[in-house]
């Protein structure tokens, strides 16, 4: 047999084997590309698992600028407990395998003293059993009600966004009294439409109003056309949660079968996110109302922290990038990483955190927090936070597309969008 | 008696040397292996029909996806025990296998990819129409009580690193041994004679579409197997792991080891899952990166890295 066995294209035996054992090293060896061999007690490591890439990329894009910015503010102020503060990012894909795989990395490799970041309620779902396993605090920056419901265990936390209970809830009976009773809901046929769904007809009941239709469509569709006769006549309101790439074509048909004797219609800004309100698209939206938690366009009444909060992470009055107009934030949803972050650095000083030794009474203290007044650490504004459920309460806004832009006509108080605890993880152990 | 013998003793040192890992191997790359000995499996289920009987589907992530379900759903819903689960997980995924395999092998080659997608596909829609049952994209995350079992008077608990190890190891074992007899015995060759020419078997007097059908529940059973274990062991089921993605990762698993070598899934599974890992943290652009080495791999190595061996150096290693 030839020496080159390689066809004689200079690959010998001997090289090949070089190359996958030094390809092997490379690839089988922590600490060889990146900080993974960190010493306890020089820093505090915070793993940041984020949508990189994947349906959720607009979103993780946005989070990871504002969790950049917020670190900054973090450390120039000191720290946390007088150590430096460091953010690990890792891409996800926004997948529930990749979601779990770098939960494992941030716990056996980085050695993070916490995890925060994820907003896709898959990867979510997926990723929270693994963190109670390996005994890693899991702060969420999602909206699915799976944590509030006792779904998940002790070390998940979601102490700045709401959930979608909370939010529907909350602004069932503005819509019953300013838009209508009859509701015909149009929603993904996937979980997250069900969520409304479901939260949408006990809220609208408990108004004594009805849901008149509801109709679900398929996440592979994109085109509604044989969807909107569906639309019963005596709908006062229509209430969509349309999430993805087809969202545009959603609101243009939507347009071209109502035409301009329309029925009041309401909307989570869920489905346009980092999309460009402005836009001859979206010019059937005008007049029409949307859920945000944040408000994308800088108000008239806007608050210190608010413009404090756009400033550092970079983003106009119009919640788009500073150097890219173009580029639309989630302004709606990434609020919450900031929050977040300040709302682990508060418990972590309560508790004099100096390593991943006392990450449990870091999680009392988290546990024993009632809420965060509204500020520079919290632009979005005040929250009460459930140490038994683990999960925050807050404002929510109900914006009115006024000449392209978002402008807010209501603003729920945190006691509108509280309801009774489902679950007391303080009962389990860690 | 062993045909093969040298590929028999290879296969023993591997599973000896996989063991020895756990000793050897940082926390963290003790997890990965979990993971990677689990998504071999699912890999070796995909090799068996693709290297050894010659098939190309597109759909096998309904494979997993059903040992998934039918494991995981009869945990959360009727807390059946773990190996309880296991099991049925296991007989649904042959079950469904058989029943898919009826109906898409009466197709071939470019047909038969588009039928097993198209049945993927809807597998896959129906575990997002049914998502009250299923808990749709969202998925179900498995109650505490089903994180642990008893075995032979041990209690054994999955969220005990080295116990997960442990456990996918003797299963990946356990079928990496099943298929070595299955492939290297005479149904193995079978299924050879069947990839290479199909005709000619059927004139020696063999029933080439119960060759195929055979081969295919055996695919789809090994497939659903690493799905119910991945769902026992990670405590999570969505219908993400039924979507067409994981039909493509069987096959670059596969391709990137080499169809039709027994350790090519797992050699393939281990490259693929490390160099993601390792370049998803040096740049946002690793999948691009992936997919250059893919296009390479395929242009230079087509029959994969121990398929390239096995032509070039050891014609046992099959």
């Amino acid at each position: 047999m030839s020496k080159e066995f390689f066809g004689g294209r200079g690959v010998t035996r001997r090289r090949l084997l070089q190359g996958i054992t030094s390809g092997g090293a490379v690839l089988a060896a922590p600490g060889l590309i990146r900080g993974a061999q960190a010493q306890a007690g020089d820093a505090i490591r915070l793993g940041a698992p984020f949508h990189r890439t994947g349906i959720g990329a607009s979103y993780g894009r946005w989070y990871e600028r504002t969790a950049m910015a917020a670190l900054k503010v973090i450390n120039d102020q000191g720290g946390i407990n007088g150590l430096p503060v460091e953010i690990i990012v890792e891409d996800d894909g926004t997948d529930p395998k990749r979601g779990v795989e770098v939960m494992e990395k941030f716990a056996a490799e980085y050695k993070v003293d916490a995890v925060f970041g994820h907003l896709f309620s898959h990867v979510v779902a997926a990723t929270a059993p693994r963190a109670g396993e390996l005994k890693m605090p899991y702060f969420l920056c999602s909206e699915a009600h799976t944590l509030a419901s006792g779904a998940f265990n002790r070390y998940c936390f979601q102490p700045s966004i709401t959930d979608v209970k909370s939010q529907v809830s909350s602004m069932a009976p503005w819509i019953a009294s300013n838009l209508g009773k009859k509701v015909t809901l149009i929603y993904p046929d996937f979980n997250f439409g069900y969520d409304h769904r479901d939260n949408m007809t006990a809220a609208i009941q408990a108004q004594g109003g009805q849901v008149v239709a509801d109709i679900a469509i398929p996440p592979t569709e994109t085109s509604f056309t044989r969807y909107m006769p569906r639309i019963p006549f005596n709908t006062d309101v229509i209430y969509h949660v349309m999430v993805g790439p087809a969202v545009l074509t959603f609101v243009k048909e939507l347009g071209e079968h109502l035409g301009s004797k329309r029925p009041e219609i309401f909307g989570f800004i869920d489905s346009l996110e980092a999309v460009d309100m402005d836009i001859p698209q979206l010019e059937f939206l005008e007049g029409t109302y949307f859920w945000e938690a944040m408000p994308r366009y800088a108000q008239a009444d806007q608050s210190a922290a608010d413009r404090d909060f756009r400033a550092a992470v970079g983003v106009d009055g119009n919640g788009a990038s500073l150097s890219d107009p173009k580029d639309v934030a989630t302004y709606a949803h990434m609020f919450s990483v900031w929050e977040t972050l300040f709302a682990i650095k508060q418990a972590m000083e309560m508790a004099d955190y100096r390593g991943p030794g006392q990450k449990i009474a870091m999680m009392e203290a988290m546990e024993s927090i009632a809420g965060f007044r509204e500020g520079t650490e919290f632009p979005q504004g005040d929250k009460l936070f459930n140490g038994k459920t683990h999960q925050a309460f807050g404002h929510q806004n109900i914006s009115q597309v006024t000449d392209g832009r978002l402008e807010v006509v209501h603003r729920t108080s945190i006691e509108d969008t509280l309801y009774p605890d489902e679950c007391d993880y303080t009962q389990m152990s860690f | 008696m062993i045909h093969n013998g040298r590929l028999f003793a290879l296969i023993l040192a591997t599973i000896a040397v996989l063991f020895a890992l756990q000793f050897a191997l940082s926390d963290y790359l003790v997890l990965a292996a979990t993971r990677i000995l689990i998504m071999a499996v699912f890999a070796m289920g995909y090799n068996m029909l693709m290297g050894y009987a010659g098939l190309l589907s597109l759909g096998h992530a309904m494979f997993f996806g059903a040992g998934l379900y039918a494991a995981g759903l009869s945990s959360y819903y009727w807390g059946s025990s773990l190996p309880v689960s296991f099991l049925i997980g296991i007989l649904a995924s042959a079950a469904f296998s058989f029943v898919i395999g009826l109906l898409a092998l009466r197709t071939t080659g470019v047909s038969f990819m588009i039928v097993t997608l198209m049945f993927a596909q809807a597998a896959y829609l129906a575990t997002l129409y049914f998502s009250r049952i299923t808990g749709g994209d969202q998925g179900l995350t498995l109650p505490t009580d089903a994180r642990s079992f008893s075995l032979l008077g041990h209690q054994m608990d999955m969220t005990s690193d080295p116990v997960r190890f442990n456990l996918a190891l003797a299963i990946f074992a356990l079928v990496l041994v099943f298929m070595f007899f299955v492939t290297q015995g005479p149904l193995g060759r079978l299924f050879a004679a069947v990839r290479e020419n199909e005709p000619r078997t059927r004139m020696l007097g063999f029933d080439t579409y119960r060759v195929r059908l055979a081969a295919f529940t055996i695919s789809g059973t090994v497939s659903g197997l690493a799905g119910a274990l991945y769902g026992l062991v990670f405590g999570y089921i969505g219908s993400a792991f039924a979507g067409f993605h994981y039909s493509i990762e069987a096959l670059l698993f596969t391709l990137v080891g080499g169809p039709g070598t027994l350790l090519g899934p797992l050699l393939g599974t281990t490259v693929m899952t490390m160099l993601i890992d390792r370049l998803s943290g040096l740049t946002t652009a690793y999948l691009m990166i992936v997919g250059v080495i893919l296009i390479l791999v395929n242009r230079w190595f087509p029959k994969g890295i121990l398929g390239t061996i096995r032509e070039r150096a050891l014609p046992w290693l099959k």
